[in-house]
Order: C-alpha cells, then structure tokens, then sequence
C-alpha cells in the first residue's frame, strides 16, 4: 500500500495561469533571473578563464560606459536597434510575421547610398539629404508592400516571404557595390568624404545625436500610434481576431497593406540612418543582424514601444560589453558569446515562470492511514 | 447495501487560488443510472476529469468494487473499466467506424478487421445501437459519431460509463433513442454517471441525482422523490423562478424580408438552398435545427459576412421607410446606410470579441469610428463597459480586464449588453445560452423580451427547443440548409419540430443511397 502511496501522483505539475501576474511580482522575477545569470556566468567565467568575475563584470560595464565615446557608441547602438525593433512591431501586434527587416533596411540604405553617389555633385547637401530621407523610405515601404500584397489577396505565407526578400536585397546590395567601385578593392569606400555632401550634421559636436532624437522621437510616436489612435486600435483588432475586425467592418485587406506600409517605410528610415547619419557607405552586412536582433526585442518587451528602450539598451549593453571583455582579458570572442547567451537564456526562460505555475508533489508529513 | 461500483469519497481538487471540486462524495451502483447536475463551472467536468485519469485529485480517495485504487492516467481508468464520452468527439474522420473502436488497442494476435466488425455487431444489438462498422466517420451524423464513441468504450470493456453532456448536440428523437440505449445498458449493470444541465433529462432517466455548486458537493438525492424546483434550488443556492414572460406583438411590420438565398461555402458545399423568410419588428422569430444545418450562414449572410450566390436581403428602415437591399455590401456599407443591425455571432471570442483585449477596448468595437481626428476615445466606450458591468452583474476584477480571463457567462453578457446598446432595429443572436448558467440565461432571456417590447426585430437561433417553444413567436425550422417549415411557437410540439429537423436530413441520405 505504502509503496503504492508513493508513485502516485506526478512530482510536478505545470498549469497555465488563470490570472495575469501583477507586473510587480513579474519584475522582481525578471531581476531574480538577471541576478542567477550573473552568478552562473561568475561560475563560467571562473571556470573557463580563471579571472576573477568582479572584475569581468566591471569591465563589461566601463565597455559602454567608461567613456563619453563609448556612452554614444552605447546610444547609438541602441537607437538603430531600436528603430528597427520599432519598426517590425506594428506588423508582429497584427500577427504579420514580418522577417524581413534586413531586406527592407538594406534597400532603404542602398536607395540613400545611390542618391549620394548620383548627386553628390548636382544637389546641395541639404536638399540632397531630404530626396534620400525620401528614397530610402519608399524603398523599404515597396519592400515590404510586395510581401503585403500577396498576403491581403492569396494568403501567402509572410514569413517565407519575407525571409526570401531579403537575399533579394543582399544580392541587389553587392551588385551596385560591384557597379559602383572603379578600384580593385571591391569595397565601396566612404561616399562624398571630401565634401561630406549628404552626411547628417553633427549637433552638438555629436556625431550621432541626430540618429538618437529622430529614434527618441520615434517611440514616442510608435507608442501613442499604436495605443492611441484608430489606426492603432485596428491592428489590435486585426492581430487579435481576423473574423472579428471583418465582423465590425474593418477592410483587413487594406490594414495589412497600410501597416506593411508604415513599417517599410520605417525600416527604410533606419536604412537611411545608418547611411547618412552612420556610415555614409553601403555594404552587405550593414545592418549587422539587426533586422532578426530586433524580433527579439519587440517580443521581449511585449511590443510595448517604451519597454522596448529598455529591452534594446540590454541587448546592445551585452554586446558591447562582451566585446569590451574579450580584447581587454584577450579571451576569445566565444566566451564573451557565451556569457550573452546565458545572461539572455535566464532573461527568455523567466518569462515561464511568470506565465505558468508550477507544483511539486507535497510531502505527505502526518499518518494519513 | 451492495458495494458501489465506484466511489468517491471526499475528494478535492485545486487549480491555483481556484477550488475546482471540495470535498465531494458519490457512488453509483451497478445498474444505476446517476445524472450529475451544476451549473456551468460547478466542476463537473473536472471531477469526471479526475475519474477518468487526466487529472489527479489533491485530496481523497476512489473506489472501486470496494477497493480503493489510485488512478494517474486514463490508462489506469481503462485498466479499471472506466469509459468516458467526451462533449468533443476524439474520433479521426478519414477511418471507418470499426477501426476507430480498435485503435490505439494492443490486442494479443493477429487483427482481424472480420472479428473486430463482429464483436461491434454483437455489441450493437445487445443494447441496440444502429451502426454499420464499414462506415467512415466524415460520412456520419453527430448521433452517429456519438454512437461510436459509445461502442469504443464498450469494445474496451467499460462497466462504469461516464457521459459528459451527450444531448447537446441531439434532436429530441435521438434522445431519446439514446435513453432507451442507456436504460437497456443499466439493466444490463453497467453503472452509468450522465453529466447534464437539462432538468427534464435528470428526471426521466436518471436513479439518482448528485448535485454540485461552485465545486463544493451539495447532496444525493433520490429522482423519485424531487422535482424541478428542488433541483434547481439546490443547484444556484437559491430559489429562482423559470418562466419567461411571453407578451404578444404590438404592431408587427415586416423589417428584414429574406428571398430565396442560396449560399455556397467553399467547398462548394450548398449550405443554404431557397431559404425565404420575414423578421417583423417586435416579435421574436426563433431558427431551430440540428447544429450545422446552415444557421451560421444565414446569419452571416445578413450581417454581411457571407457571400450570396441567389436571393436579396431586403431591410426596412423604419425612420426613411426606404427598402435597401443588403445583399453583397460590407458590414461597415451596411452601417452606412443606416441600418441598425446588431448581431451576437456563436462564436464569442473569435467573432463577436478580441480576447486580449480588455472590456473597454471590445466595447469601443461598434464605435470607435466616431469622432473626426485619428484618435480614438475611451471616455463613451469607458462609461458603457461600467454600465453594462453593472447592470448585468458581469463578474470582472475591473474594466480593464482581458475577456478571456471571465468566464463564459460574462463574456456573453459583455458581448450582448454592447450589442443591445447600439439600439438596433434587428437583433440576431446565435446560441445565445451556450454554456450559461441558469441565471445568466433568464437574464439573457429577459433582455430579449424587452428589445422585442421595443419594436426590435429579434432573430435568436436556439438548440434548446423547449426554450424556443417558450421565448418565440414564430419558429423557422431549418434543416440541411433548406427551410423545413415555418412553425407558430404558441401553438408548437417539440415532436413536430424534432420531425421537420431531420426531414429533411433523411430526403437527402436516400438521395444518396440511389446514386
């Protein structure tokens, strides 16, 4: 009997919560998580290098923030993250399953690249920076429309789509570098460094402060477009329940192309930064990774504009934090690689624990016979 | 007293701050017939749940032929005879009936599909189940598909039979052919335990009733010896009055004239064929017919959603006395015209609501178009979600909660009190009650009667005829797609109707028994 007690019932049990966790109690579970991931990368750290994890630690901070330099750099990663990370969440609170940030970014920049190199001599710089503001946005509005297109009228698959178009761009990308450099180097160098034609303005004697308040403005306005107006309020209804926006009415046709629109259109922006305001050139690998980084951040923060500074500051922190530690301690990159992942492994696996509850088997303590 | 087939005794189950069952004890013997009763969330379903090996209880303990035993999967159930018929039939379509039975069996020996259509046929008419083995599952009626799932626990050797809701989706007559199959099972001493919120049901066929409320385990009693009124004032907790205050039609016109529709879904399936019928303001005209017959589509068709391949929609504004065809517009053209059509769909969070959002933000569905700027309001939307909470007593922590988190009940009563307030001048609602408790359900009732008082035009499809014979003033009789008969509700027999249902139903299998 006794031995039958003891198999009896299951030694955990996982149940969806019936309530939303109160949003307290959900932060004080993300800082656990952040806090375990810290002390399990001590161990790694102490493990694998043998230096002390303190120090680690205080390295990693002081690679964003030991420096007026690097504060920027650290802000200016976070806003072209951000801004692509705005841009993909209209589309995600639609349940569009864009992926194709990367094209879409890559096209606004070589649309703002082929403007320098074409009228750097016809155009005066500030007139110049307005038609490739306005090309790289209608390059990455087209980008996305394509895909947009075909899903309002045959229900084609997004994500495939998307993910196609963006070797379409890479390729589109290398053939104009290839077209454009005359020298044997095959890297297309910095366009217009003589005049600096189509360059963003440093303000402030910042580089980057242009990039960092067009993006500061932008959440705001993500943020009050998304919660606050009709059009907003259309995509929740369109992401929630396709039957249900067609039942009040809703045209679900043109919201999907009007949103694929807005965030093309956004994603192209964050091209055009990055060209004029970044790198004033055009390469492949441009957009760094950004375009799939930036999934990550929306989902992270729920899609809420705001949250997402915070989810994008974590992120870019991370990286440069993990690059600072592995020139300064000469390890190799993969360690530092390592340490991210695990840090964001906690941060991810949190979310569980908030959404779900889990139930160990009681010990049965008093004669229950 | 002979040992019960199975017992319960003191059994409690949790989930999270929810206590789903506490403290319940029953039995039911051989040969006895038990009908469970509670309202919707009473935990019913969980406590068969836990009977039936999907979940585990917390606290007490289950017997067995007197011996108490520990069941942890639906496995050890089985091992222990227990056979439980899901509301949801676990069937696959593509297989015939004899393979559904034997699937997933390890039967020592070769398979042999002959022994298996046999013993199928010798259980059949033991207890008098009409099924052909051979035939596959996306070819049957839901009785049918019912049935094998009846015999797929008998094949299996169940002696304990556990029912949860099996006449939602019957006609009367196949009810009760279904009773007569579970009285000839009775005597043949299976213990039987029928899940059920129809009072009528519990009285004709059951021994015993056990009664829950809100979990908590109220009390046995013998059939014999209760009536209606206990019933239900064991299961709410207190006493209640059932009727519905039926008022004649005060200067009925015709409002919405439906004419000769034909719909063709996708598959290229004729869901509806000819279907012509009037709504009259101030009246309510009910549809009945077996789920599936067409009802959806009809309604959709009003509303806008679905496209019509024949017919018109002709609607009569009552403030121009224009006639507007309603055929083939959108539903926002439709609002444009002025045509104020209100309509609570069957499917409640995947239609009529966003289930993320909160009340508020599903109030603001029928109007946030309002206003000239780009911004939406919030204050009207805010105001209606406070008064609707209020007035229909929706349980909600507040305004601002997702309606996926309130239960069904209340997510009705959300989605009917929007509606009503946009002040129709036609109002469809479809299964309405689904899953409702009896107090919501007279409340939902009640409102109805009122918007009819108002002069509204009220189409309110049904499955429960006794409440439609009740409620309406005409009922169309749907069947196939195909109006079966136009039928006067005071005057109504349930029998009569039950027989046009299927009318048409049986034209059309010996239709396709000659081709």
């Amino acid at each position: 009997m006794s031995k039958q007690k003891a198999v009896k019932e299951p030694f955990i049990h996982i149940t969806k919560k019936r309530n939303d966790m109160i949003w307290w109690k959900a932060w004080l579970i993300r800082g656990a998580a952040v806090l375990l991931a810290l002390i399990v990368c001590a161990f790694i750290i102490v493990l694998l290098t043998g230096y002390n994890p303190i120090e680690v630690y205080k390295k990693m901070i002081e690679g964003s923030f030991a420096t007026k330099r690097k504060v920027w750099a650290l802000l200016q990663g976070i806003a072209m993250l951000l801004c692509i990370s705005l841009a993909v969440t209209p589309a995600f609170k639609m349940k569009f399953w864009n992926l194709g940030a990367q094209g879409q970014v890559l096209v606004g920049a070589l649309a703002c690249a082929a403007c320098m190199f074409y009228f750097k001599s016809t155009l005066p710089s500030g007139l110049l920076i307005v038609v490739m503001l306005f090309a790289a946005i209608v390059a990455g509005m087209v980008w996305a429309l394509i895909p947009a297109f075909f899903k309002a009228h045959w229900n084609t698959n997004e994500s495939l789509f998307t993910l196609m178009m963006n070797y379409i761009a890479i390729q589109l990308v290398s053939f104009a570098v290839a077209s454009w450099v005359t020298s044997g180097s095959g890297v297309l160098g910095l366009l217009n460094a003589d005049t600096n034609c189509g360059w963003l303005p440093a303000v402030f004697e910042q580089k980057y402060f242009i990039n960092v308040a067009t993006v500061a403005l932008l959440t705001v306005i993500m943020y009050v477009y998304l919660k606050y107006t009709k059009h907003g309020y259309e995509i929740a209804v369109v992401g929630g329940s396709e039957n249900t926006a067609r039942y009040i009415g809703i045209n679900v046709k043109s919201v999907i192309l009007r949103t694929l629109a807005f965030s093309g259109a956004m994603c192209g922006l964050a091209g055009f930064l990055l060209v004029s305001g970044t790198h004033h050139t055009v390469t492949e690998t441009l957009e760094g990774g950004m375009g799939f980084t930036a999934i990550m951040v929306s989902w992270l923060a729920k899609f809420n504009p705001i949250v997402m500074v915070l989810t994008s500051f974590l992120i870019v922190f991370l990286q440069r934090g993990s690059s600072e530690i592995a020139t300064a301690f000469r390890l190799n990159e993969s360690v530092a690689d390592i340490l991210t992942g695990v840090i964001l492994f906690f941060i991810i696996g949190c979310e569980f624990f908030i959404r779900y509850e889990v139930h160990f088997r009681k010990k049965h303590k008093e004669g229950e016979e | 007293m002979a040992t019960a087939a199975i017992e319960l005794k003191n059994i409690s189950k949790r989930f999270g701050s929810i206590q789903a069952n506490k403290g319940v004890n029953l039995s039911v013997n051989k040969g006895e017939i038990l009908s469970l009763l509670g309202e919707n969330g009473s935990g019913k379903t969980t406590l068969m749940n836990m009977i039936s090996g999907i979940y585990y209880p917390d606290e007490g303990q289950i017997f067995i032929d007197g011996e108490e035993v520990v069941i942890r999967s639906p496995k050890d159930a089985f091992r222990y005879n227990i056979g439980m018929i899901h509301q949801h039939f676990k069937l696959v379509d593509l297989f015939s009936a004899a393979e559904n039975i034997v699937l997933g069996l390890k039967e020592e020996g070769k398979f042999d599909m002959k022994k298996v259509c046999a013993r199928v046929a010798e259980i059949s008419e033991r207890y008098g189940f009409d099924i052909d083995p051979n035939k596959k599952i996306y070819e049957m009626s839901v009785s049918e598909k019912q049935t094998v799932e009846i015999i797929k626990v008998l094949y299996r050797g169940a002696n304990i039979l556990i029912l949860d809701e099996p006449t939602a989706v019957l006609t009367p007559q196949e009810t009760q052919k279904l009773f007569t199959i579970l009285r000839r099972m009775r005597d043949d001493g299976k213990a039987i335990i029928i899940i059920t919120h129809k009072l009528h049901e519990v009285l004709s066929l059951s021994d015993r009733v056990s009664v829950l409320r809100k979990g908590e385990f109220i009390g046995t009693v013998k059939t014999a010896e209760t009536n209606e009124s206990e019933l239900t004032e064991m299961m709410v907790g207190k006493k209640v009055t059932l009727d519905i205050k039926r008022t004649d039609p005060v200067d009925p016109v015709d409002r919405l004239v439906v004419g000769s529709i034909d719909v063709i879904n996708h598959d290229g399936v004729k869901v509806l064929d000819d279907v012509c019928f009037t709504a009259r303001s101030g009246e309510i005209l009910g549809i009945a017919g077996i789920a599936g017959s067409g009802q959806r589509e009809l309604l959709e068709c009003i509303a806008g959603l679905q496209k019509v391949q024949r017919g018109k929609v002709l609607y009569n504004n009552p403030q121009t006395g224009e006639e507007e065809n309603l055929r083939d517009k959108t539903p926002l053209q439709i609002r444009q015209l002025g045509v104020r059509l209100s309509f609570v769909p069957e499917d409640r969070l995947g239609m009529g609501l966003v289930s993320d959002m909160d009340i508020i933000d599903n109030m603001m569905l029928r109007s946030y178009r309002k206003g000239a700027t780009a911004f939406v309001e919030r204050k009207d939307p805010k105001n209606l979600a406070d008064t609707i909470i209020h007035d229909l007593e929706v349980v909600t922590p507040s305004a601002t909660t997702p309606v996926r988190q309130l239960s069904g009940g209340n997510v009705q009563k959300v989605l009917v009190g929007r509606e009503i307030a946009a002040a129709p001048t036609v109002l469809m609602v479809a299964y309405p009650v689904r899953g409702l408790d009896i107090n919501s359900s007279y409340m939902i009732y009640n409102m109805l009667n009122e918007q009819k008082k108002k002069g509204v035009a009220v189409i309110f499809v049904g499955e429960d005829l006794d409440v439609l014979i009740e409620l309406c003033d005409r009922i169309l009789v749907i069947g196939s797609g195909k109006v079966a008969g136009i039928v006067e509700a005071r005057d109504a027999d349930k029998n009569e109707i039950g027989l046009l249902m299927t009318k048409s139903d049986s034209l059309q299998e010996g239709g396709a028994a000659d081709e």
